[in-house]
């Protein structure tokens, strides 16, 4: 019995790979007889393109006479609309004295004079970059959105970490929400809330609040059941249980939850700049439009500075948070009247500025911006290092995304839905199968076939680029120490930076084309898939090594055979988050000429009468999102839920 | 076989009286009273309902004041029986009665007031609240009742000094050692002065040097407080060192119950017997054990013990007389002793011979 399966276990791994090849020869002997019947060429008056519009415009007109959509809408609205308000009037009130000294403050409060010269630093050079009224808005959107985010997050997690029901129905919704690229729904923002702040600060809770639910869930179910049942034992009520043993032993990943939703708020803030959300995202938006690099350099610095400084107090709040003793975490704390003087001083000048003088304007005798020197070294790079870009982007182009753009939208297209559909029940199941299939049926039926299979293929190719040196640099990371201590510092910086500042150096190199999109997306997605393959590889257990190495297998043989194999659900991970990600990058890429789904996306913002079509491209982007986890999920049976991501 | 519980019950009224107590989990849980699944062998019960019996039909009598100690394997229930007792897991089937009142019958608010008041845990990996500190968590149950915080705190000070932790009353529990944080459970337990004190396995996580003080200060305190104990472990020397009466329990049935002297002196089955095999007889039994009738030849002239007496006990007067002990009970002859009886229990059983 058991010799019996362990000799037929090598045949069935095998007549997969072959069944795979088979179907991609398959694949191409009928794309050679049949390319070009039975396509769905790109139509610019879809059907369900005038469906959307219609609606659009039975909602604007009903806006203020349907009581359903008076009471929902524009109650909501208002509400929201209040609270940006209020967030966006007061942290510019304050002026800039005040902002700076209230930040310091809050600098040196959690972690000495390191941290409160950061933050002074900081919000200085949003000023001297000539950019500190978008950086504030910047920052007093992520506020309110992140208050909005935690108000509603917080009680969710908590419900969700203490009862499996609420689980149950809480996470398949947040599944979701991770894997819908975040342009996808802020065309449905605009339609219900119109364009503006209300909206954009709807959009970025949204975005964030899954970080906060589920963080919070995770520290409510991490307190040990040995101390729950010791409180139960002891009588306790189950508010009491909540707010003595609960929350308490919950404070760190309650402070991470904010963290992590500050951080996930900022990238989304950002890119509400489509939906003319107010902030630095507009700058942004506006010189990539001109592709003015240097102008977006600005802008994508105030953004990573704005990042670094939210990301690092608030982290070392939550280091404080995990320690009683305050005197262990990290730098020694300093004299609590040296922070009650800056924060009184600061309140002293808001109030100044708030009732006396104005001061929310900074002055513009100190400034400085790097938009001439940039764009002397860009220009410079693309005159004298065009020999080196332009053969990389034509072997993309020609040699990758070419071809496979065009067999994927020249085959007929139900040739193409069958082919992915047998490659997914390959990988993971009929039910996979099926996903992949409704999936492509409804991008069809959305008139967006054409355009579907462009963001298609350019996200294969760009994950393909981002595996390949996610993996290279992941390995070499865990194998070597000296190699992953220096990139570190790196990966630590790519993962606080909103998406849209990886546009800018890849513009910088290869001015607008559907290849800089790729690049983008590559350089975004790249980190955490190094993240995740080193922390694979090294969570090899030692004595497993150990075993291989007095077994006498040589250092490659270790990786194949030992190291690999043991790190495939990390590797399978990586592959998942790495494709989510690109796909959020590639329609992003919209702005610097991805074409397709994205730049329909851009373009239902920017003209009316493409809202229709705008709105389908966003569905369409969702259901390859979903189609591209699960596939890859099926594979590794894991969620790129499960790791959290940030910008 | 099991003393049956009606026997001992007759004496004084119990504690504790548990009467035909299962625990079933999994999907056969809610349908199972009363059915003859019930009377399946554990593995084929799981087979055909997917359901794992934990606790089968147990019954017994915790008299006031005594340590009783439930004792078996990993895997033999004893850690959900005793859960069961305070309703920490539902029962599926039976009674529980503390001092004649019905446990199962009780509402949320009865039940979180019988644990307040009438019942104290100490768990195995302590469960203490890592933020606050000591005097804190041994007055968490008194604040969970919502006594004042002086009252509270008066008293979480008191069991500190009569569990040796006054020195640590401002430290956090991160900062004790394992027998240390271990004393602040036995203290938190002991604050709302209960009636019953329970613990699971409450010393396997120490080490065997830290684990005999604490087995010594439980010695110490039930002899200090009085109170009635419910002792789990996996541990036989620990069973026989506290246990006024123990139960051995296994695939969640209980093999036999009775004092350290039934169990080593007369065990009811091979796994039982197996398990005192190694135990040095001679310091649990009496000399009732071993005594045999006088024979016509004995000179009746030599000392005297009364039949309780422990074995180790009379091996030094063994050993200064030639004459057989004469073993008494309410001043009549029952049996002698000789040297060759007491040699041959501090032995064991001659495994040479077979």
């Amino acid at each position: 019995m058991t010799a019996a399966t362990a000799a037929l276990r090598p045949v069935r791994a095998i007549s997969r790979r072959t069944l795979a090849i088979g179907l991609a020869v398959a694949f191409a002997a009928l794309w050679l007889i049949f390319h070009g019947q039975g396509t769905l060429p790109h139509e610019e008056n879809a059907a369900a393109f005038r469906i959307f519009n219609d609606f659009r415009d039975w909602v604007s007109d009903n806006r203020l006479s349907n009581p359903v959509l008076v009471v929902l809408v524009g109650v909501t609205r208002a509400a929201i609309a209040a609270l940006a308000d209020t967030s966006l009037l007061v942290l510019h009130g304050i002026g800039w004295p005040g902002a700076v000294l209230l930040a310091t403050a809050a600098g040196l409060a959690v972690g000495g004079w390191r941290f409160g010269l950061l933050a002074a630093t900081g919000f200085l050079s949003f000023g001297i970059l000539g950019l500190w009224d978008p950086s504030i808005d910047t920052i007093a959107m992520t506020f309110a959105s992140v208050l909005l985010s935690l108000l509603i997050g917080i009680p969710l997690g908590i419900l969700a970490g203490r009862n499996d029901r609420a689980k149950a129905i809480i996470n398949p919704v947040l599944d979701l929400m991770q894997i819908m690229p975040s342009f996808a729904y802020l065309a449905p923002m605009t339609l219900f809330f119109l364009i503006g702040a209300p909206s954009a600060t709807i959009a970025t809770m949204i975005y964030a609040i899954p970080a906060s639910i589920r963080i919070t869930a995770l520290g409510i179910r991490g307190v040990p059941a040995t101390t729950i049942e010791a409180a139960e034992s002891l009588g306790s009520t189950g508010r009491q249980m909540l707010l003595k043993v609960q929350l308490p032993l919950a404070r760190r990943m309650l402070a991470l939850a904010v963290n992590q939703t500050i951080m996930f708020a900022l990238g989304m803030v950002v890119v509400t700049a489509l939906i003319d959300g107010p902030g630095l995202g507009k700058d942004i938006i506006k010189a990539l439009s001109h592709s003015d690099v240097g102008e977006a350099f600005d802008a994508g610095l105030a953004i990573v500075i704005i990042a670094i400084v939210l990301d690092r107090l608030t982290e070392q709040a939550a280091n404080r948070a995990d320690s009683r003793r305050a005197a262990l975490a990290g730098p020694r704390p300093i004299d609590r009247r040296i922070v009650l003087g800056v924060a009184g001083a600061g309140i002293l000048m808001s109030i100044v500025s708030l009732v006396a003088v104005d001061l929310s304007e900074f002055p513009s005798t100190i400034a400085f911006s790097f938009a001439g020197p940039v764009n002397t070294i860009v220009d410079w790079v693309r005159l004298n290092l065009y020999f080196v870009t332009n053969p990389i982007k034509d072997a993309f182009s020609y040699g990758l995304l070419n071809p496979l753009e065009g067999m994927l939208t020249t085959a007929p297209w139900l040739l193409v839905a069958v082919a992915i559909g047998a490659f997914s029940a390959l990988v993971g199941s009929w039910r996979t199968a099926l996903t992949s299939a409704v999936c492509l049926g409804f991008i069809a039926a959305l008139g967006l076939w054409e355009h579907g299979m462009q963001t298609l293929a350019a996200s294969l190719v760009a994950t393909a680029l981002t595996l390949l040196i996610g993996a290279t640099f992941g390995i070499a990371a865990a194998r070597n120490d000296a190699v992953s201590a220096v990139m570190r510092p790196f990966l630590d910086a790519a993962q606080t930076m909103p998406s849209f500042v990886y546009l800018i150096p890849a513009l910088a190199l290869f001015a607008p084309t559907r290849f800089t999109a790729i690049l983008a997306a590559v350089i975004y997605a790249v980190p955490p898939v190094i993240r995740l393959v080193e922390a694979g590889v090294r969570a090899v257990p030692a004595t497993v090594i150990e075993a291989g190495i007095s077994a006498g297998a040589n250092p490659r043989q270790l990786l194949w055979k030992v190291q690999l194999p043991m790190a495939r659900r990390s590797l399978l991970l990586a592959a998942n988050q790495g494709i989510v990600m690109v796909l959020a990058m590639v329609v992003v890429g919209g702005l610097v000429g991805a074409g397709a789904l994205g730049y329909d996306v851009v373009a239902g913002f920017a003209q009316h009468e493409d809202f229709g079509k705008g709105f389908a491209a966003g569905i369409a982007i969702v259901l390859l999102g979903v189609m591209l986890d699960r596939v890859t999920q099926g594979a590794g049976g894991q969620s790129s839920s499960t790791v959290s991501r940030a910008g | 076989m099991p003393t049956a519980p009606s026997d001992r019950a007759a004496q004084d009224q119990a504690t504790i009286a548990v009467r035909g107590l299962w625990k079933i989990f999994g999907p056969a849980e809610t349908k199972i009273a009363g059915s003859r699944l019930l009377e399946l062998s554990n593995a084929e019960f799981r087979q055909k309902t997917g359901s794992t019996i934990a606790v089968r039909d147990v019954s017994f009598d915790v008299r006031p004041g005594e340590v009783f100690v439930v004792m078996g394997l990993s895997g033999s229930g004893k850690s959900t029986l005793v859960r069961c007792l305070t309703r920490l897991i539902e029962p599926t089937l039976g009674q529980v009665l503390l001092d004649g009142e019905d446990i199962r019958a009780a509402n949320q608010d009865r039940l979180r007031e019988l644990r307040r008041r009438r019942f104290a845990m100490v768990f195995q990996n302590f469960g203490l609240l890592p933020h606050r500190r000591v005097i804190d968590n041994v007055a968490f149950g008194l604040e969970i009742r919502g006594e004042e915080k002086a009252a509270r705190h008066a008293r979480a000070r008191e069991v500190l000094d009569l569990v040796g932790l006054t020195a640590h009353l401002d430290s956090y529990p991160d900062q004790l050692s394992g027998g240390q944080q271990q004393r602040v459970g036995l203290a938190r337990a002991l604050a709302g002065d209960p009636e019953v004190m329970f613990f699971d396995e409450p010393f396997s996580a120490l080490d065997p040097l830290i684990r005999r003080d604490m087995q010594n200060e439980v010695i110490r305190l039930h002899d200090e407080v009085g109170k009635t104990m419910v002792f789990i472990t996996h541990d036989l020397s620990e069973a026989l060192k506290l246990g006024d009466h123990i139960v051995i329990m296994r695939d969640g049935e209980i093999v036999q119950t009775g004092s350290p002297e039934e169990l080593v002196g007369a065990p009811a089955d091979d796994y039982v017997a197996d398990f005192v095999r190694d135990v040095a007889k001679s310091n649990i039994l009496t000399l009732r054990w071993i005594m045999r009738d006088a024979a016509p030849g004995d000179e009746l002239d030599g000392p005297e013990f009364p039949a309780a007496t422990v074995i180790r006990n009379a091996v030094h007067t063994a050993a200064a007389t030639e004459k057989p002990i004469k073993v008494m009970d309410d001043g009549r002859l029952v049996g002698v002793v000789d040297r060759r009886q007491i040699l041959s229990a501090i032995a064991g059983p001659d495994e040479t011979a077979a």
